[in-house]
């Protein structure tokens, strides 16, 4: 049984404006084991996006803690902002690639930050580029580039850092579906043969069951854990059409969408 | 490319979709530059037609070729060039030292939320106080010399510059800085990185209204404490004719806004300084 990197109990979060409180998260407590690639689910605007920020450090939960019980403390993070340990990644909804820098300069953004630019981070950067199919556009502006290829310089300015976690904020949603698809494999395949930990939110179940191990959904406003489900495909390989083509993944998604449904009064949709 | 057209021509075959564009686009260029040009002359020779036939009354109008002769007088003896000198170190000074207060000021409201909250409606304020009635007061505080012209200078344009400025910065994406944190930046990172490279764009506009305000701040400044300068040349001036100070004025302002119009106010600027000399036939004296 692998160890939890990251587990958080019991916290509480709500937002405060001048019209009153808005509870947005309640008692949510739930771990994250080494090399899991967790999913989260929910109804939209129930505070996934909130419990990731709570997760990386940027805001604070009003109670409860994120915990990381693996006491590794590594020395080059000693000047970083990072106030959690062990490394954090986190990927945000849009590239936000900066569009005065060319791509190379994008993807070592993250290092200018943390003061890592040395031969060997910068000789990887180039070869996530080549990896990725960039290598060619490293001196383009982001203009120049599709949304896909922009995720991807997005996901290799993370990836640089090294993360043992990474934090995916619905990172595909504003792709195109045939580029979705195919960027979502490629991240998922990396993430899993990097054997990072990953926790991935989005309200696409498909692309939820195609890729984690385990799936919370959780309630609307104020979210609680509504169920935590693990996925077992009877699959081989990363692609997001073997997964979609599974046996069990009608199951898990008429499953998923029962409980999402309940909580924002969806109709069911129509058998197959 | 002109030697392809005449080949085309020789050999007869037509021109390409790019050759055809690139030409209407510079035959468009052409007739801009060239109606803009033709204005002018009209203008000048409606002017110079109208004065020697007696239509306007020389003395109070002047006439391009009077303006001409004086201004080659002011060329020879130098006082052109002195006192445009002088007005534009004193500009420059004042440009140089709105740019570096006004990017100081607009950087710490940017840094500080509480601060700006605080300072909003002071800024707004002194940008809207008439300056050039504020000159007098620079001389009783700082005396007649260089320093009353270069704050009267700065007094134009620094207010606007800072509320520009912050406006600016505060238009840069929030999500944009939450991406520096994800990145394990601080609030001086997200400004280094994002924030000021963001907005160079506002930042160069702004140098360029600001070079034009500055200017018309000096020249105020000029106006009342000033033996030299463009400033003085005016007003020197316009206690004979008011109206070609204001036409001055008006050239000058014209400048930061539209560039490409600088050329055409040249003249316009020369002529008018030059006219009331022009009839009264003496340079003014430096005061004593």
């Amino acid at each position: 049984m692998t160890q939890p990197i990251l587990e958080l109990n019991d916290i509480c979060y709500s937002y405060h404006s001048l019209k009153g409180e808005t509870d947005a998260l309640s008692h949510i407590s739930f771990q994250v084991k080494k090399g899991e690639f967790l999913a989260i689910v929910g109804p939209s605007g129930c505070g996934k996006s909130t419990l990731l920020s709570i997760i990386f450090g940027l805001i604070a939960p009003e109670s409860g803690e994120v915990h990381f019980p693996r006491d590794a403390r590594n020395e080059e993070d000693e000047h970083s902002q990072l106030k959690n340990y062990p490394r954090i990644g986190y990927m945000l909804q849009h590239d936000h690639l900066l569009e005065w820098r060319t791509i190379y300069k994008n993807v070592i953004l993250g290092l200018e930050i943390n003061h890592q630019v040395t031969p060997e981070k910068t000789a990887r950067a180039m070869e996530l580029l080549k990896d990725y199919g960039l290598y060619k556009f490293k001196d383009k502006k982001p203009g120049e580039l599709s949304g896909g290829m922009k995720q991807r310089a997005a996901l290799i300015r993370t990836l640089i850092l090294d993360p043992e976690i990474l934090l995916l904020d619905e990172p595909f949603s504003a792709l195109d579906y045939q580029t979705r698809l195919s960027v979502s494999s490629d991240i998922c395949s990396i993430i899993r043969s990097a054997k990072k930990t990953a926790i991935l939110v989005t309200h696409d179940l498909s692309e939820a069951i195609s890729l984690a191990d385990r799936i919370l959904v959780l309630s609307k406003r104020p979210a609680t854990i509504k169920c935590d489900i693990p996925i077992h495909l009877t699959v081989t390989g990363t692609s997001p059409l073997a997964s979609r083509n599974a046996p069990e993944y009608q199951g898990y998604f008429n499953q998923l969408w029962k409980e999402i449904s309940d909580e924002s009064h969806m109709p069911t949709p129509p058998d197959d | 490319m002109k030697a392809i057209c005449q080949l085309h021509r020789m050999t007869n075959c037509p021109l390409s979709k790019q050759e055809i564009f690139e030409r209407s686009h510079r035959r468009h260029h052409r007739i801009v530059s060239f109606i803009r040009l033709l204005i002018l002359i009209l203008f000048l020779s409606v002017w110079e037609f109208s004065a020697q036939m007696g239509y306007i009354d020389s003395f109070f109008f002047s006439s391009p070729s009077q303006v001409a002769l004086c201004f080659a007088g002011m060329i020879k003896d130098g006082t052109f060039f002195i006192n445009t000198g002088i007005t534009l170190l004193e500009t420059i000074a004042s440009f140089l030292l709105v740019f570096v207060i006004g990017m100081l000021f607009a950087t710490l409201l940017w840094y500080s939320d509480k601060c700006a909250e605080i300072l909003e409606p002071y800024l707004v304020i002194l940008n809207s106080l008439p300056k050039s009635a504020l000159a007098p007061l620079f001389i009783v505080w700082l005396g007649t010399g260089i320093n009353t012209i270069i704050v009267a200078g700065i007094s134009v344009a620094i207010f606007g510059s800072i509320i520009n400025l912050y406006t600016g910065f505060r238009q840069i994406d929030e999500e944009k800085i939450k991406l520096i944190y994800t990145l394990g930046g601080r609030k001086k990172t997200a400004f280094l990185k994002v924030v000021l490279p963001g907005s160079i764009p506002i930042i160069l506009s702004n140098m360029k209204v600001n070079i034009g305000l500055a200017l018309v701040g000096v020249i105020i400044g000029e106006f009342l404490a000033a033996r030299r300068g463009l400033g003085y040349l005016i007003i020197y001036g316009s206690q004979v004719f008011k109206w070609w100070a204001g036409m001055i004025e008006m050239s000058i302002r014209i400048y930061p806004y539209n560039p490409s119009a600088f050329p055409f106010s040249i003249p316009i600027i020369s002529f008018s300084l030059a006219i009331p000399s022009n009839n009264v036939h003496i340079l003014p004296p430096p005061f004593v």
